[in-house]
């Protein structure tokens, strides 16, 4: 591609190459599909049900209609290999035979399903407007509608016809797969090459053909396999109601009622064909999800949390005098084995009364992780392997989840990156700041309330009591972060820790948080660590900072040494970037352009 | 708030009318003639021609709709076809059995459900594949099988419950949950797995959210994060699918009826169905769409009352 092209045309050069990757085109989603055991399981035990029901006849002799009163109610034997029903038919045959009104309605209902529903989802979804307004109006409708009463109009209307009544169900059930239909062509109508492919002038058609029915073949699949289940469960059900298939005549569900007539002195009756319908409606079930799952492998194992091994610390001795807090060997890792990584190294740090220590670095330097740690809030996927500390002379193991737990709001107070995000959207500011303060201090009702105000006034909103009331999604960013402050400070701590506090707000908001955060330290003579990748934010706050790379403390120094003499290539190389020096018309200097030195003078 | 049940009752409006027209429409396309199904093969053609028009077969569709619409409006839902009885007054008496046990779903999904949602979320070990096999066990076991293996182990072995019939609450109150108790516990299999999926992948979601940490790191205690902060955020997507799952469970209680022999709509239904008549299977449609707008409209409430954005707009 020359430089003179335009991005369409580059997107469209690239057209053929880069059909997305995460399309699961047809041939290798059954490839995916087969994989799985229960997927397998489940398409065998499907394909035994089809044969069965195809060839009943061959497969057993009995006639599912033949009586033989003198042999009622027998288990099984040789002769009859799942016994006789109460009017001695051979259930075998029955159950064979029976197949085939369930499997119809299957395919019955399928047929309509999946021409009605694709059909209304793609043009709703592709055509957009008035079309697509409709379409979804339309769709809740029939999501309200209570199924099988409708079937049961339609089964006394049109003389107990099974086919009619499939043929309703698939109408009804469209709703469900032209809305999933709906959602993905909308997904797939807003990516980059189908509108490279509508300027370049193909035809509707043809991007529906070639670039759109791939793409929701999966999702399909999906909502077809759950809606045969539905369809099998709706349709025995009908004919267990004695609907549908007229009695004499072998249906499953007919054959359930029969088994529970004599369910006091016969309950083998209901084992054979119970069985083989709940796996049927398993086996569609089963399949349906594990469609899904290969579909979008978007399952995620539950988080849990592993049990940390609790050593017995060694104590830090050697902490300078007036340190509130001391870090020792904290070492952090993710992953297992060949793929480990180590994300935090022997990081140490010591922070002295009532001082505010930067932590400077770009971002995966480690800076949060460290922090983190500190509270025992590290995310999952990480493990650390090495750490101890001190607060007030006592150490323990950063290991100990509980100790950490003790600590947390109490002794040490934390804001967050995101200000919104921090905050719970469904309940209120003052909900908030209350619950924190019933935690840790308790006291009446009103005691707390007065309580609220005072903090909300302290981190300078002017309008307290109005606040208390509001929800996070009623409040700015920059009020967010002072109902967050306000919240690490409510019990009181000693220590805070801000974890990029500003990074997401405004320039001018920037400012009157780090003001406030500045004044309130110095009111309650608090120690706070901050974490920053802003060198702004270090000249204006902190007294000394620690310049982290790779997980490793490269040195830490008083803020002034840092700016003036620093004392390691990184840490001029990373003062030299900062866009606040920089001269206007030269070229921001970089990281890159000194990587490879410092990592040859770190190593 | 407001526009939000504004509209669901003005969806409702449609909604009613075409569960309602459905059957006159069909009646006009069926092949079988309802007049000559009631007369028999033995009718003549006068006694044909003066049913029809007794019945107002003679009419238009429309014109058939329109009147039935307007007796309806005024609280009259016209009489059997077979018995003559006054359809209201053979819908009333059956809607607490099926209002009960509706509720009893309900109840017993949302408490179950959730409860088992959150579990899973929480611990994987034995109590997450317990109840990975409970749902599978859920998923593969209709309404109408569910309550025959219960009636087998419940009634016929262990008789703690009677397998059939039902008690008016006024007559016996713990005969009446006696009765009901099977039922509900048959309806709600499917539905409990259902709720307890959604629940599970609501928590996984929102655990891994800032807002949980942040709760965390401020102290507060994990019982509550998890079962009021978590679990009310993760209740929202729950409860859009809690209304598609209850119209579902109408379905159920339809065919449970029948099993468990109690005299509510789904069981009039279903007799109407087999003996075509139709008056009556349509004013229990009606009560059934009635129902279905219901459900639609408790769980907007619950929605806007859990969801403050919705609440407050």
């Amino acid at each position: 591609m020359t430089q003179g092209q335009s991005p369409i045309a580059g997107a469209l050069a690239l057209e053929t190459l880069r059909v997305p990757k995460a399309l699961p085109r047809p041939a290798r989603f059954l490839a995916r599909l087969l994989g799985r055991p229960l997927a397998l399981l489940a398409l065998i035990w499907i394909a035994i049900v089809v044969v069965g029901g195809l060839f009943a006849g061959q497969i057993s002799s009995y006639d599912p209609l033949d009586q033989d009163l003198l042999a009622i109610k027998q288990l099984p034997s040789a002769e009859h290999l799942l016994g006789t029903d109460a009017l001695g038919r051979d259930v075998l045959s029955r159950l064979l035979h029976g197949t085939t009104p369930s499997l119809v309605g299957v395919v019955q209902a399928l047929a309509v399903v999946s021409l009605i529903g694709v059909l209304l989802g793609l043009s709703a979804g592709y055509f957009g407007g008035w079309w697509d307004r409709l379409v979804v109006q339309y769709v809740s409708l029939l999501q309200a509608i209570p199924v099988i009463v409708v079937l049961l109009s339609v089964l006394s209307i049109f003389g107990q016809s099974m086919s009619a009544a499939m043929v309703t169900l698939g109408i009804l059930g469209s709703a469900g797969v032209s809305r999933v239909v709906r959602s993905v062509v909308l997904g797939v109508r807003e990516e980059l090459y189908i509108a490279a492919a509508r300027i370049s002038g193909l035809g509707d058609a043809r991007i529906i053909l070639t670039h759109i029915l791939p793409r929701i073949f999966g999702p399909v699949v999906v909502q077809l396999a759950l809606f045969a289940c539905i369809t099998v469960v709706i349709q025995t059900g009908i004919n267990f109601l004695g609907l549908g298939v007229p009695p004499p005549a072998p249906s499953w569900g007919g054959m359930v009622f029969e088994a529970s007539a004599s369910i006091n002195d016969f309950p083998w009756l209901l084992l054979p064909t119970g069985s083989v319908l709940a796996l049927t409606i398993l086996s569609f079930g089963l399949l349906g999800d594990s469609l899904r799952d290969t579909a979008v492998e978007t399952w995620a194992a539950a988080a849990h949390r592993h049990t940390l091994q609790v050593r017995v610390p060694e104590p830090i001795t050697d902490a300078p005098a007036h340190t509130i807090l001391a870090l020792r060997d904290l070492t952090i890792v993710s992953g297992q084995g060949e793929s480990a990584r180590t994300l935090v190294d022997h990081v140490n740090l010591d922070l002295a009364n009532a001082e505010t220590l930067g932590i400077v670095g770009e971002s995966g330097s480690g800076k949060t992780l460290t922090v983190m740690s500190m509270l025992g809030l590290l995310p999952a996927g990480t493990r650390m392997t090495s750490g101890r500390m001190s607060l007030d002379g006592t150490t323990i193991d950063l290991g100990n989840q509980r100790q950490l737990e003790a600590l947390r709001g109490g002794t040490i107070g934390m804001i967050f990156q995101e200000p919104m995000a921090a905050l719970d959207p469904c309940f209120t500011v003052g909900h908030h700041l209350a619950e924190v303060i019933r935690v840790h201090k308790g006291g009446s009702r009103a005691d707390i309330e007065k309580q609220i105000i005072a903090l909300l006034h302290q981190v300078k909103i002017t309008n307290p009591e109005e606040v208390a009331r509001r929800y996070p999604h009623q409040i700015s960013g920059g009020m967010a972060q002072r109902v967050g402050i306000a919240r690490a400070l409510a019990a009181e701590p000693r220590i805070l820790l801000a974890d990029e506090p500003t990074t997401a707000l405004d320039v001018t908001v920037q400012a009157e948080i780090l003001e406030l955060l500045r004044a309130l330290s110095a009111s309650r003579n608090m120690a706070v660590i901050i974490v920053t990748h802003d060198w702004g934010v270090v000249a204006d706050l902190c007294d000394r900072a620690m310049v982290l790379y790779q997980g490793r403390a490269l040195e830490t120094a008083s803020v002034v040494d840092l700016f003036e003499r620093p004392s390691h290539p990184y840490t001029a190389a990373l003062l030299k970037a900062n866009p606040h020096g920089a001269k206007p018309g030269e070229p921001l200097p970089t990281i890159e352009e000194t990587l490879r030195s410092i990592q040859e003078g770190v190593g | 708030m407001l526009a939000t049940i504004r509209t669901r009752l003005l969806l409702s409006v449609p909604l009613l009318l075409i569960v309602t027209l459905v059957s006159f429409v069909l009646n006009s396309l069926s092949p079988s003639d309802l007049a000559r199904t009631i007369l028999g093969a033995d009718g003549t053609q006068e006694q044909y021609l003066a049913l029809r028009h007794d019945l107002g077969l003679d009419r238009s569709i429309l014109i058939q709709y329109a009147s039935w619409l307007g007796n309806a409006l005024s609280g009259d839902l016209g009489a059997s076809y077979l018995t003559k009885e006054r359809v209201l007054s053979m819908l009333n008496p059956r809607l607490g059995v099926t209002l009960s046990i509706m509720t009893g779903v309900m109840l017993v999904c949302v408490s179950l459900g959730l409860l088992f949602g959150v579990l899973s979320a929480l611990r994987g070990g034995w109590i997450g594949k317990a109840i990975d096999v409970l749902s599978l066990v859920g998923l593969m076991m209709p309404s109408f099988l569910a309550a025959l293996l219960f009636i087998m182990v419940f009634a016929v072995w262990l008789r703690w419950l009677p397998a059939t019939g039902y008690v008016m609450f006024s007559q016996d109150p713990a005969g009446w949950l006696a009765s009901l108790v099977l039922p509900i516990l048959s309806v709600s299999f499917l539905p409990i797995a259902n709720i307890a999926k959604q629940t599970r992948d609501g928590m996984n979601d929102v655990l891994r959210r800032d807002f949980i940490r942040a709760l965390r790191a401020s102290g507060v205690p994990e019982g509550s994060i998890i079962w009021k902060h978590a679990l009310r955020n993760a209740a929202l997507p729950v409860i859009t699918v809690l209304g598609l799952v209850m119209i579902g469970a109408i379905s159920g209680t339809v065919f449970v009826e029948r099993v468990f022999v109690l005299p509510g709509l789904g069981s009039l239904a279903v007799d109407a169905a087999q003996q075509n008549d139709i008056a009556v299977l349509q004013g229990a449609t009606l009560y059934f769409g009635l129902l279905a707008v219901a459900i639609n409209l408790l769980v907007d409430l619950s929605y806007g009352w859990l969801n403050p954005r919705v609440r407050l707009s």
